[in-house]
């Protein structure tokens, strides 16, 4: 495997709220209430269920409780052995299935104040995701105003299946937001549940609904490009967090193909899609979906045609790599260098 | 996209005959609104009279996104006496299959009787299109050979009309399109594919089709666009379907051929499925390989259209992962993003890859001679 260097980003780590009840102190009387009396349960997603071999490395899975709920084990897991300069949180708490608005707002504003509490105020390397209740667009600008007054937010994070493709324009009142405040908008894997969580319908299993997520940022990706997002936003980044890489050159290769052959229907995409990704795009790095061999690995990078895309994260504590091993062999020293540090820094300005 | 030829080129010339080519895709349309109603039961043809045709979306005529060109087809195809474009044998002979000396060319007939409500419809269009494939276009030119187009919705209508089929050498494969209303690994398909391994047909896959599912798991997008490049994220989801539900585990026998969706995420999509697979297979014990090998040994695909990277050699990484053995050439004519021939391979093929590609693969494939 490459080696790693000290001082790096990692830009995906999962904290876990170990319950709904967690959230409590962080919601008002009228919220406290209505979960207690209604018998709400905890927010667990069909994408990670606890148990699954995915959603925890054998050695990072606790004894008891879920992984990722406790902030010393995932210091001694990999903010101390990867010697890391910052981590930055991405909270995959089920709180985009909710259907109320009134009700995602208060979970996402409890869940946003129970990070900085919990896991930022307590260890000086952690930085956060601004989760938004996307169930109302008016709601979600007000959160990501609020969260951001804390420097210590560094991006605003959403879920690759929601309930409308991320390009369209009702949601652009959240991009101008964090244009504005030099917030990424982090797209993680997951689901709302509230669409099949394929194309083509619902699957059966776990394992599809967690092969689809790659098909799922496809389609993504196509609506924020031709949907002229970028056009409008052009200082905007967005990062596809635990998306896997070895599809981005082939999918831009189809893209641009049709790109060429049907603008006249999205003139004011003026840019390539291929340049509107070198610009605009990131990728984290795991999982990093390739097999095992250096010469395949260096053809997936030459074919991205830019050293600036991927984003180091080991996706903790999802069980992607072994040991050390995060990153893939064959990467160059200097590639580590841009994938560790040098393109974390490009991308998130608050990490500065 | 459109090529326009000029007169001479047009014109087949002795001197510049040119290597005999397979076209794996080629959609023939209907002249007129009722050129099926021979070959329907008048009760039929009352209810589309009356009725019309309830596909899983809500326009009566035409697609929900408007196409880039009419019937999405090029311009340069419409037949001089008239009717749409695709919808004459003489003028498809003369700028599809001799000027490009097709040897093999194989029928996908789209907009048929496949992703309707009513499944008893759905089969009896099935059954007339396929009779009309054998009297308008298999019957008059031997290089073209048919699908058996099948009510997809229903497995069991589905495998009786390829029972039907078999064995009668105009036709030399299955076709369903890759939107349904589950994803095609799912039980309600499997008598399709038992049927179809039982009489030895390939199984073909095509883009499109509706099954009621937003294109993209997130909901309905807005652009044709997004509807275009979205069909090879349906595909892949269909294909891992497939190989999850333990489809080619319990047909080893049965191929298939995943048409007009693109390949180039054929090798992203196969390591996606094997490292998931590592982890979760407890989940799925009946899959009892890697998924890749699956996808190697029992997956082909027709080319067009040939993804286009900015340096064209790039292709050549992608090809060799998913096999020179298992490309099937295809134009897709008569649609606006029809690939040409000539211009779809970099340089740089040796020659047994090339003719594997325009052709030798095919003919193994479909058992041509």
């Amino acid at each position: 495997m490459a080696s790693l260097i000290a001082g790096g980003i990692d830009c995906d780590v999962h904290p876990a709220v170990p319950h709904l009840t967690s959230l409590l102190p962080y919601l008002n009387d009228y919220w406290r209430d209505q979960v207690t009396t209604r018998g709400m349960v905890d927010l667990v997603s069909q994408s990670y269920p606890k148990n699954s071999p995915i959603t925890a490395r054998h050695d990072w899975r606790p004894e008891s409780g879920k992984p990722g709920e406790s902030l010393e084990a995932m210091q001694r897991h990999v903010l101390d052995p990867f010697q890391l300069k910052h981590a930055i949180c991405n909270p995959l708490y089920g709180v985009q299935m909710v259907f109320s608005e009134d009700l995602q707002a208060a979970f996402c504003r409890a869940l946003n104040d129970w990070l900085v509490k919990e896991w930022l105020d307590r260890d000086s390397r952690l930085r956060g995701s601004i989760v938004i209740p996307t169930q109302s667009i008016e709601k979600a600008v007000a959160e990501i105003e609020r969260c951001a007054e804390d420097k210590r937010f560094v991006q605003v994070l959403m879920l690759v299946m929601g309930d409308t493709p991320l390009g369209k324009r009702a949601l652009w009142p959240i991009y101008e937001a964090a244009e504005r405040l030099d917030l990424p908008i982090g797209i993680h894997a997951g689901s709302a549940y509230h669409n099949p969580p394929t194309a083509v319908g619902w699957g059966s299993y776990h394992i599809e609904d967690y092969v689809g997520q790659a098909q799922a940022f496809q389609t993504q990706l196509t609506s924020v490009i031709v949907e002229g997002v970028f056009a409008k936003y052009p200082r905007l980044k967005m990062v596809m967090l635990e998306s896997g890489v070895s599809w981005i050159a082939p999918y831009l290769w189809r893209l641009h193909k049709f790109w060429r052959g049907v603008r006249m229907e999205t003139p004011w995409v003026d840019r390539a899609p291929l340049e509107l990704v070198r610009s605009n795009i990131r990728f984290s790095l795991q999982p990093f979906d390739a097999p095992p061999e250096p010469e395949t690995l260096i053809r997936l990078f030459e074919h991205m045609q830019s050293d600036e895309l991927v984003l180091f994260s080991t996706d903790y504590p999802h069980w992607q790599f072994d040991d050390q091993d995060a990153l893939p062999e064959g990467l160059s020293p200097d590639l580590v260098r841009k994938i560790m540090i040098d393109n974390p820094y490009a991308t998130y300005p608050r990490l500065k | 996209m459109n090529v326009q030829f000029r007169e001479s080129q047009e014109a087949a010339s002795p001197l510049t005959v040119k290597t005999a080519i397979a076209d794996c895709d080629i959609h023939p349309a209907r002249a007129t609104r009722t050129e099926l109603y021979p070959y329907l039961a008048k009760r039929w043809q009352h209810h589309l009279e009356i009725y019309g045709v309830h596909a899983y979306q809500g326009m009566m005529e035409g697609p929900p996104y408007p196409k880039a060109q009419p019937n999405a087809s090029r311009r340069d195809a419409y037949p001089p006496e008239g009717g749409p474009q695709g919808s004459s044998l003489a003028f498809m002979q003369k700028q599809l299959l001799d000027p490009n000396n097709v040897q093999l060319g194989v029928l996908n007939p789209l907009n048929t009787g496949q992703g309707i409500r009513n499944h008893e419809l759905s089969a009896a269009l099935c059954s007339a299109i396929n009779d009309w494939q054998i009297d308008k276009w298999t019957s008059k030119d031997k290089r073209l050979k048919a699908s058996i187009v099948v009510g997809n919705e229903d497995g069991l209508s589905a495998a009786a009309e390829i029972r039907e089929r078999a064995g009668d050498k105009n036709f030399v494969q299955v076709l369903l399109l890759s939107r349904n209303v589950e994803p095609l690994g799912q039980r309600r398909y499997w008598p399709i594919y038992q049927a179809a391994e039982e009489a030895g047909l390939p199984v073909g896959v095509h883009a499109f089709g509706f099954g009621g599912n937003p294109i993209t798991p997130s909901g309905w997008p807005s652009y044709y666009i997004e509807e275009m490049v979205g069909h090879s994220q349906c595909q892949q989801s269909a294909l891992a379907s497939l190989v999850l539900e333990g489809v080619f585990e319990r047909f080893p026998k049965l191929k298939m051929v995943m048409i007009e969706a693109g390949f180039g995420w054929a090798p992203s999509l196969a390591w996606r499925l094997d490292k998931a697979w590592q982890r979760l297979r407890s989940e799925v014990p009946h899959v009892k390989r890697p998924p890749s090998e699956y996808i190697r040994e029992q997956v082909w695909w027709t080319t067009q259209p040939m993804e286009d990277p900015e340096r064209r050699e790039d292709l050549f990484d992608v090809i060799k992962w998913v096999g020179w053995d298992k490309l099937l050439f295809a134009t897709d004519y008569p649609h606006w993003d029809y690939d040409e021939p000539s211009r779809v391979l970099p340089a740089g093929v040796s020659e047994a890859n090339r003719e594997a590609f325009y052709l030798g693969n095919a003919k193994k494939l479909y058992g041509i001679n």
